[in-house]
């Protein structure tokens, strides 16, 4: 990695590189599902920023993309989410999901 | 002994046919745990092997209960990220000369607290060298191996573990009475005289009982965290410290105004930084919270010691912070909750602590289980010791003296305008202006507190409120 001398800037990481740093069980189920049809008539969708693993894309269609794959288990995307029945949230199947290291 | 060590992931117990990707390369095969028939009735079930579950597990071994404690990750801590300081003392009456045997990181003999504008910070810098001897004050650790020890210990003392085992419901009797709890195991039904739930913020558990709204934005933090690799030797230079001493800074003001705080700590090889910040407030920002984190190592009071880190983690985690006025009821019948679970966590401003509220929740968890099975009264009235337990010591104790601190660290003013006006007021201070004779420290208040509109009365309003939360 090159690091610029200067104390202002860092060198830029791309997210897959940010999430390459943590390890995932991928489990076989979803442990969560979206129903794009409820987030297609939402304005806030406050999912789409607020997920720190970055795992809900806006389609061209108008509707929510969803991957289970990389998720911390926060709880985020449930308590942010204004519209009832969208999200339906799980914990990932004993032994799968993230393995934080060094949380 | 090597056999129950639980910093080992399993792979024996992998029930889901899961596959590993990531940086980390899992650990030797060796079985960790042995098979546990779920079937067996136990006294209680503990749901949960973080600092809560594992402190009511042991404190219920020692007591010569069996116990079964559950947990959903593959060890204890693989789920758990902290933001900053682990305070142990609250470990001295269970287990003396923790300090020997405790997975540390470092410990902390420097604490400051920075508030700072884009450009600028003022801080309070506190160290002590008495923090860096026994018993010491505050550690860092990881919490793949802290809570792993801890749970290490209620092993050690009678408790059954199983990991890698979800809780997806509680079972009552007709009456209501929680009787055990589902798991995802085949046959996975596992009764028990008691649960004690300890399944942390989100608590399904505590949820379904009613203990808990099922989601209330409002009165939870996005923490989000980088472990950044450097050399020791670089970590003791920059920081002004010893082999393992280490510094905890916590600041304010450099979070775009979202309400939070960012933090710094070091570990023995890396050094942790992020930022906690409202959920609500967070996701109508619509910034992307590694981008406050990055604002944070791009401070010019922050980024001199990060220079040359690298990346070695990246994590986030929920925290519950709505205080004593966000917490439930903390038993129903056949079941108490602890730790997060039980919002536990200490948001004060000048206090943040968590992990040793889980422990002290958990041991009394664990003492009013034991005394309710043992006076054969297991309802939500034979289980009101908890509570009682609770508040004649620090964890609920301190969580009601500052039940309104919440609200003021919050509150728009100490977010969004006293970190500018306290940094300008330092400017007018330390900013030499020869050949114009220095302005009075009145004129300099009075012009920093303008330029950041905050009145007079409003200072003074603060000022008293802080005097009566603080009090």
């Amino acid at each position: 990695m090159t690091v610029v001398p200067d104390s202002g800037s860092w060198p830029k990481i791309s997210f897959e590189a940010r999430m390459a740093t943590v390890e995932f069980r991928v489990g076989a189920r979803p442990h969560i599902t979206v129903d794009g049809e409820i987030c297609r008539s939402c304005t806030t969708r406050a999912c789409v920023t607020a997920c720190p693993a970055n795992l809900f894309a806006p389609t061209a269609s108008g509707g929510i993309l969803f991957n289970y794959e990389e998720c911390f288990e926060c709880g985020t995307c449930y308590m942010v989410c204004n519209h009832e029945g969208a999200i339906r949230w799980t914990y990932p199947d004993g032994g799968t999901g993230v393995v934080f290291r060094r949380g | 002994m090597a056999d129950r060590r639980p910093d080992r992931p399993d792979r024996t117990l992998r029930p889901h046919g899961a596959r590993t990707r990531g940086s980390v390369a899992p650990a030797a095969a060796t079985p960790a745990y042995a098979p546990v028939d779920v079937d067996v009735d136990v006294d209680v079930v503990v749901v949960g092997a973080g600092p809560a579950g594992s402190a009511a597990a042991l404190a219920l071994a020692r007591a010569g209960r069996s116990v079964v404690l559950v947990e959903r990750g593959p060890f204890p801590g693989a789920k758990n990220v902290y933001g900053g300081v682990v305070y142990g003392r609250v470990l001295d009456s269970v287990i003396p000369g923790w300090q020997d045997e405790v997975p540390v990181e470092r410990w902390v003999v420097r604490r400051s607290t920075m508030v700072m504008t884009p450009s600028q910070s003022v801080s309070i810098d506190y160290r002590s060298e008495a923090w860096g001897a026994p018993p010491y004050n505050g550690m860092t650790t990881y919490r793949s191996r802290f809570d792993a020890w801890l749970a290490a210990r209620a092993i050690d003392a009678g408790a059954t573990l199983v990991p890698s085992t979800v809780a997806t419901g509680l079972l009552r009797d007709t009456a209501g009475r929680v009787t055990g709890i589902r798991t995802d195991r085949p046959d996975g039904d596992l009764t028990a005289r008691m649960v004690v739930a300890c399944d942390g913020v989100n608590s399904f558990l505590a949820k379904e009982a009613g203990l808990l709204p099922p989601a209330d934005a409002r009165h939870h933090t996005l923490g989000v965290k980088e472990v950044l690799a450097l050399p020791p030797e670089v970590i003791n230079e920059r920081f002004g410290v010893l082999s393992d001493q280490g510094v905890d800074i916590e600041m304010l003001g450099c979070t775009r105004g979202i309400p939070g705080g960012g933090f710094l700590y070091t570990n023995a090889e890396t050094v942790s930084v992020g930022v906690v910040v409202s959920l609500p407030e967070l996701a109508a920002s619509k910034v992307r919270p590694e981008e406050l984190v990055a604002d944070v190592k791009r401070h010019p009071s922050i980024a001199p010691y990060l220079r040359g880190a690298s990346l070695q983690e990246y994590s986030a985690h929920l925290i519950p912070e709505g205080g004593f006025d966000a917490m439930g009821p903390l038993a129903t019948d056949g079941m108490l909750v602890a730790g997060d679970a039980a919002s536990m966590t200490l948001a004060a401003g000048l206090w943040l602590e968590g992990v040793n509220f889980a422990i002290g929740s958990g041991l009394a968890a664990g003492r009013a289980a034991h005394q309710a099975l043992a006076a054969g009264d297991t309802s939500a009235r034979g289980l009101a010791s908890y509570r009682t337990d609770l508040e004649s010591q620090f964890v609920l104790a301190d969580h009601q003296r500052l039940r309104r601190a919440p609200g003021l660290v919050l509150s728009e003013r100490v977010q969004q305008r006293y970190p500018g006006l306290i940094c300008d007021l330092a400017d007018g201070l330390f900013t030499v202006t020869n050949p114009v004779p220095k302005p009075g420290l009145v004129r300099i208040a009075r012009r920093s507190a303008r330029r950041h509109g905050v009145s007079l009365a409003d200072l003074a309003r603060d000022t008293l409120r802080a005097a009566r939360v603080f009090r």
